[in-house]
């Protein structure tokens, strides 16, 4: 529950004394932006922010909460699409924001050791001069967190060929809600392989209900020698996801394998002006790399299987800059859905490869059903979909309507044998969904491992778990259950 | 004109539910790099507006701190997926701060009559000027509370004066045409000779370079210091000044200025009588980067290049170069600068980290907002030495100050700190 005026004032001197006056957010003026993050339909502002600058006020941060009683939530930039930072009954946000250094770089041993808050394409930056690069890129990398990552366990599109977050996240500090500071797999300086049970592997994707993360040990790799990106022009999403099952098929890897359908590319083509035709279907964005003799031969292979899937066209990018200017395209493509409506929800479903034709199928009879436009924009190779349901939130009865095509669409995911997020985490949003994805008894091993690390239920509270208790005004969902 | 037009509401609201919350901005506002609060940060700032919009966030001076803390560079525009013009609504709410909310004397003094009576104006630049010179040959500077002292580290060792320019100056034989100049307030006290490198390279272009007497300040620091009934004053000046000349092109040479004279078209929207007229000048305005990537310029450029060996060019050390926000982000020139620059020193161009992360000194900026300036000066500063540049080059006169002080203060002054146009016109001027 929101603190009581004394409970509040008796606070913040203390916030303000471990984090410097400055560091700690308490005004409501000051507090509304962290309402919520980049999902927008449920909002609540936490009861203060701090933004500590190191592991040691992390920690006397935590101590204060924990003594208090008090919630604690992590966050990184706030660009969780599924409300994965949500302060749902008040509490102390803990904000990673000034945490943002690369502390080193180890490239002797392909490693870079991170602060938390560090963001994911700064990495990139910093040691791309020497030929590296850190592999996972989600879409939102220019803005999110390497602690935002590892809660989520991040993905990208490079992760078709590359893994996600947990294959290149070799260790990480955390402090644990009661405030003890821990180091879980390897450390800095360390060997690779430890013995013992993998606790960094559970506290990856662990959506920041086990702690709070100050320190990531990450892997870097060698940039390729060189790449080849294409794009195949499709007239129908259906021959561009048949021609994604035959390229995987054939026994290629492409480094990433993304499909955008038509009012996506209308969209990001009055965003970015590349020259994408507006009548196509479906555009595939195909990416091969790797030593430079090889990618020739499969890049002819790739083409061959577009055309005999009657794509209209295969363009290669020309030059690095065209390369850029595609992925500028396909990661900001999300954004660029403000200019085709003031709202949108995401969905971050996973079907089989296979299903994909059905699924798209499914998606546009559900978008007839409920007299919405619902554009893609998704990680076809692993078969992971991003319908964005167009919404203004305005009107509530299209936010019914919103939300309902969202639970469809993730109930069908449920039934072609696939889950409910691929890399978005589940957060407040799909709470509702574990308990139609996993059985009772998945859902308590789960909670118990949970419980192992934060037995209060203080950390990141309300997220992930169905029976979370919630006070916030739900109204939303209330009207569509009504 | 009649005194402030209150325009109600203050700002559109439809462009603040451009913005979909996704925090793509977060990452390039150098603010938010700083401070990590996300009311620093442009979706903080975009909440702020709208809570000023309907009179839910009162102007108070939390509230305005965070305003006032945003520097203007636009990066977030050119991070924004969703199109928000984030440098439009800032304007705007500025003005209805600066209408509703009582500064201190001080920043009143400054912002009012520092910044608005005396830089657009070059007499009374070169006054202010006076003094501080004095206290600098009396070696006075230790005596001077810090804010001065920095204020005074900005302003350079010795004005680099050239020769007045002439209202028409000829082209370098036969004329293909001719070109407007925009010569600048800030640029036509402290950068004489820069303004002189941009007409000589014009002249060498085979255009007539036409700068009439009678334009004045670009409107700049009036419409981002919250002043928007004087900014408008300035366009309408300015349109009035070159639109009588049937010319084609007009040349600017400061990327603040540059992008201000770009969007006269906005800045007049409201108004009838002008908003064509302005949307007609604001189309032949041109960086002199831009226009000299443009038809045959670059060629003629490289014919003009003197020969390496026998020109007495200083070749050692590598070349750098610092986006001007206001060129990178309203503008989107990136490339042209650097296509130049490449042209001229080939391999010795070496990429600045985070070349597009504003220097500081944001127009005014580093008067008003000092302390945020200097850590960006200081970020700036670390960039730059990363490199082992031996040159720094840019195309705004507030980067060339804080630059140089930066450096300065950091006790690397040998570092050559030159605008675009000096550099170029070097590899070139015939007579040198």
């Amino acid at each position: 529950m929101p603190l009581s005026g004394k409970q509040f004032t008796d606070l913040i001197p203390q916030l303000q004394s471990i984090c410097g006056k400055t560091n700690v957010i308490y005004h409501a003026d000051e507090l509304r932006v962290y309402e919520c993050d980049a999902y927008t339909l449920e909002k609540m502002p936490p009861d203060a922010v701090v933004l500590p600058g190191n592991t040691s006020e992390v920690e006397a941060v935590i101590k204060l909460c924990r003594d208090r009683n008090l919630a604690i939530i992590p966050r990184g930039s706030g660009t969780s699409l599924s409300g994965g930072v949500l302060a749902v009954d008040g509490g102390v946000v803990i904000g990673l924001s000034r945490m943002n250094r690369i502390l080193d770089v180890d490239f002797r041993n392909r490693r870079a050791l991170v602060e938390a808050g560090c963001i994911n394409v700064h990495v990139t930056q910093a040691v791309q001069s020497e030929g590296y690069l850190y592999a996972p890129d989600p879409s939102s990398q220019f803005a999110c967190t390497i602690g935002g990552n590892v809660a989520t366990n991040s993905g990208g599109p490079h992760t078709l060929k590359y893994g996600v977050t947990t294959n290149h996240v070799l260790g990480m500090e955390m402090v644990l809600p009661d405030g003890e500071t821990v180091w879980l797999g390897t450390q800095p300086g360390g060997p690779e392989d430890i013995d013992g049970c993998d606790l960094r592997g559970a506290a990856i994707g662990s959506e920041g209900m086990f702690g709070i993360v100050t320190r990531v040990l990450l892997r870097l790799i060698k940039a390729p020698q060189s790449c080849k990106t294409m794009l195949g022009i499709f007239e129908s999403v259906d021959d561009a996801a048949s021609a994604v099952s035959d390229i995987i098929a054939a026994g290629i890897i492409p480094a990433a394998l993304e499909m955008m359908d038509q009012l996506i590319i209308q969209a990001v083509e009055e965003a970015y002006k590349f020259g994408f035709p507006l009548d196509a279907g479906a555009v595939l964005i195909i990416e091969l790399d790797g030593q430079t003799t090889g990618l020739s031969s499969l890049t002819d292979q790739i083409q061959d299987i577009c055309r005999n899937k009657q794509a209209r066209e295969v363009r290669i990018a020309a030059s690095k800059e065209e390369r850029a200017l595609i992925w500028k395209c396909r990661k900001r493509a999300f954004g660029a859905i403000g200019r085709l409506s003031p709202n949108y929800l995401t969905q971050d479903g996973v079907v089989p490869r296979s299903r994909i034709p059905e699924m798209m199928k499914f998606i546009k009879q559900t978008a007839e059903k409920y007299q919405l436009r619902i554009p893609n924009v998704f990680h076809a190779g692993d078969g992971n979909i991003h319908p964005l349901i167009l919404f203004d939130e305005k009107d509530k009865d299209q936010v019914k309507r919103a939300i309902q095509a969202g639970h469809d669409i993730l109930g069908k995911c449920i039934d072609f044998g696939g889950s409910i997020s691929g890399e978005h985490g589940i957060g407040v949003e799909k709470v509702d969904f574990m308990s139609r994805q996993f059985s009772p008894e998945d859902l308590e091993a789960m909670m118990k491992l949970r419980k192992t690390f934060d037995p209060d239920m203080r950390c990141n509270p309300d997220k992930c778990f169905p029976s979370a208790s919630r006070c916030i005004d739900f109204t939303l969902k209330k009207q569509i259950s009504a | 004109m009649s005194d402030r037009v209150e325009i109600d509401p203050f700002l559109d609201a439809n462009q603040l539910t451009a913005c979909v919350h996704c925090g793509l901005c977060l990452g390039a506002c150098p603010t938010y790099l700083e401070t990590g609060n996300e009311n620093d940060s442009p979706r903080g700032r975009l909440y702020l507006m709208k809570g000023f919009l309907e009179q839910t966030i009162a102007l108070t001076a939390k509230s305005v701190s965070h305003m006032d803390c945003c520097l203007g560079c636009r990066a977030c525009e050119t991070a924004c997926p969703s199109g928000v013009k984030y440098g439009a609504l800032l304007e705007d709410t500025r003005d209805h701060i600066e209408a509703h909310y009582k500064r201190s004397w001080f920043q009143w003094f400054l912002r009012r009559i520092v910044i608005e009576k005396f830089f657009p104006i070059p007499t009374r630049m070169k006054w202010l000027l006076a003094p501080a010179f004095l206290i600098r040959a009396l070696k006075l500077e230790g005596c001077l509370p810090t804010y001065f002292r920095n204020a005074l580290s900005l302003i350079p060792k010795k004005l680099e004066s050239a020769p007045p320019l002439a209202e028409i100056t000829g082209a370098v034989g036969e004329a293909k045409g001719k070109v407007g100049f925009i010569d600048g307030c800030v640029m036509n006290v402290m950068f004489q000779k820069t303004n002189y490198s941009t007409v000589q390279l014009l002249r060498h272009m085979e255009y007539d370079v036409v700068t009439p007497s009678s334009q004045g300040c670009c409107g700049a620091l009036f419409s981002h210091g919250g002043n928007l009934k004087q900014a408008r004053d300035s366009a309408r000046r300015n349109i009035a000044a070159f639109e009588k000349l049937d010319l084609d092109t007009i040349i600017i040479n400061a990327a603040g200025c540059g992008s201000t004279l770009k969007e006269y078209g906005h800045l007049l929207s409201l108004d009838p009588d002008w908003q064509k007229r302005a949307e007609a000048f604001s189309a032949k305005i041109k960086d002199l980067s831009e226009f000299l990537m443009e038809d045959d310029h670059f060629e003629k450029l490289k014919r003009l290049q003197k020969n390496e060996k026998t020109s007495g060019l200083d070749l050692a050390g590598n070349v750098t170069y610092h986006d001007a926000c206001h060129l990178a982000h309203p503008q989107s020139i990136t490339q042209q600068p650097r296509e130049l620059i490449r042209n001229f020193c080939g391999d010795r161009f070496v990429e600045l980290p985070e070349s597009e992360i504003c220097c500081g000194s944001a127009g005014s900026y580093n008067l008003t907002e000092p302390e945020m300036a200097g850590k960006l000066q200081t970020r700036k500063t670390r960039n730059i030495l990363s490199t082992g540049a031996k040159t720094v080059i840019t195309t705004n006169p507030g980067c060339l100050l804080q630059i140089r002080a930066g450096l300065n203060q950091s006790g690397n002054a040998p570092l050559r700190v030159g605008h675009l146009a000096d550099w170029l016109w070097e590899q070139i001027d015939p007579t040198n």
